[in-house]
């Protein structure tokens, strides 16, 4: 067994905090550099260029890509060989989005309860109740509260691979899954697809990027949706290929079509609507075909850190 | 205000109010029980703003905007009382469309997604009201070459095609 301490997971998670949202990942980069060469509508290229030069000054003056720092979700790889010795995995990983939301300025967007809204995760700072350090160390003290929503997975070896998305809700509201007949025609599947992205509209900051989940169950179909969002995006010139071929085809086909749509950047026109769509498939049941669409919106954020 | 044409893009200097989704809530249950509201909403341009914490030695820290139309079903009581213009992202309902028309408002869209952008139009930040909220408190903005797009104008038209959310 090889042991690693919960405060090195503690710490990791709080880089990634920052990391994530300071700055934007080179694969969004570039396929928004490439939509810019591409682009010819005069509004959706000055909007373009906007977003791009955004993505410069977060990094550069450590601010947030965008205020909305979303719910961080967190994909965790447990090496089955891995021991966490010192603390849990969730508590560190929780502690450490804490340290890393307080240390970056970012956003606390999560309230405890859904329903009467209350008990919000942040600390009103403006409101007259600066933190103050309570030690020399000069770290805040922390509110003890930032509920991340973990995946865990128990893989081969003996590291910690921790993939963190902070997830916006512009886009996250903009999500769907339907349950399909198991003989629905491909056709069918990307006419609710494109529907979905139709309604995303401009709500959910377009140009998109689309993680699709294919197969599973309801709630797996759901979970494979997002979890393609941390792959890399391809666009037509890509490299990166799915090895399904079948997969492969309709994610192009898809970026080609939903590009049609010709909502364009802040939904104002133009030929970007999609930057790239990632599909991740699973076996599914005789009766069933469960298809789930995660929108994200062009600040994908996510960054990954192997202890 | 009422000059300005859908599309029209513009840079504007002057003073704006954040509000989104709990302050709407609570400023239009303000109207409904006859109680005096924390600003003054005749002339008055609010943005649908939940900025970040403001980073040490700045003034504000991310401060994009917030999807419009989750406002929608709180606008026509701050229209009515003559809030002038609106400031966010996406489309509006047509029942907000029809009274920015009928009190000759404006909806204003500015680029989404690009709050760290934005930082540099903003000049001077004022916690007004709601402190207990947070990100989502009103804070008076003091803004210097704000882009905003004109996304409905006091005519009715709207920058969106029909059929978007």
């Amino acid at each position: 067994m090889r042991e690693i301490k919960a405060d090195k997971v503690r710490d990791a998670a709080a880089d990634l905090a920052k990391e994530a949202n300071f700055v934007l990942r080179k694969d969004v980069l570039d396929a928004l550099k490439s939509a810019l060469a591409k682009e010819t509508d005069n509004r959706a290229r000055k909007i373009l260029k906007a977003i791009i030069n955004n993505a410069e000054i977060a990094k550069k003056e450590k601010l947030a890509i965008c205020q909305d720092t979303g719910l961080p979700v967190v994909f965790g790889e447990i090496g089955q060989e891995a021991r966490i010795t010192g603390g849990s995995l969730q508590g560190a990983i929780s502690q450490g989005l804490e340290l890393g939301y307080a240390r970056g300025n970012l956003r606390r967007s999560i309230v405890k309860d859904p329903l009467s809204r209350g008990g919000s995760g942040f600390t009103p700072l403006e409101a007259g109740c600066r933190r103050q350090p309570s030690d020399a160390s000069g770290v805040l003290p922390l509110t003890g509260f930032i509920p991340a929503i973990i995946h865990t997975e128990i893989v081969k070896g003996d590291k910690i691979k921790l993939s963190l998305l902070p997830k916006g809700f512009g886009c996250e509201n903009k999500s769907q899954i339907r349950m399909f007949k198991p003989t629905a025609s491909i056709e069918e599947i990307k006419r609710f697809i494109l529907e979905a992205v139709e309604k995303a509209g401009p709500d959910a900051c377009p140009p998109f990027v689309l993680g699709i989940g294919i197969g599973g169950t309801q709630d797996y179909a759901a979970f494979l949706a997002k979890k393609a969002l941390l792959n890399k995006i391809k666009n037509q010139k890509s490299k990166i290929k799915n090895t399904n071929q079948k997969i492969y085809k309709l994610e192009i086909e898809l970026l080609k079509e939903i590009n049609n749509l010709r909502i364009g950047p802040m939904g104002l026109g133009g030929k970007t609507t999609c930057l790239g769509v990632n599909i991740l498939s699973y076996p599914t049941h005789i009766a069933g075909l469960p298809v789930a669409i995660n929108i994200s919106c062009h600040a994908l954020r996510s960054a990954v850190k192997i202890l | 205000m009422r000059h300005l044409k859908v599309g029209e893009e513009i840079s504007y200097t002057g003073k704006l109010y954040t509000a989104r989704d709990q302050a709407h809530k609570r400023l239009v249950e303000a109207i409904h029980s006859h109680k005096s509201l924390p600003i003054e909403l005749k002339g008055s341009i609010i943005y649908y703003c939940g900025p970040t914490e403001t980073p040490r030695g700045k003034i504000i820290g991310s401060c994009g905007p917030t999807t419009s139309s989750r406002m929608d079903g709180f606008t026509l009581p701050l229209l009515k009382l003559g809030l002038s213009a609106m400031i966010g992202k996406g489309n509006r309902s047509p029942e907000v469309i029809a009274a920015i028309r009928k009190y000759q408002a404006v909806y204003f869209v500015t680029y989404s997604g690009c709050g760290a952008l934005l930082t540099r139009q903003i000049k001077k930040k004022t916690l007004v009201a709601y402190a207990d909220l947070g990100p989502e408190a009103i804070y008076e903005l003091e803004v210097k070459d704000f882009p905003l797009i004109v996304a409905v104008d006091s005519q009715g038209n709207s920058i969106y095609k029909p059929g978007f959310c």
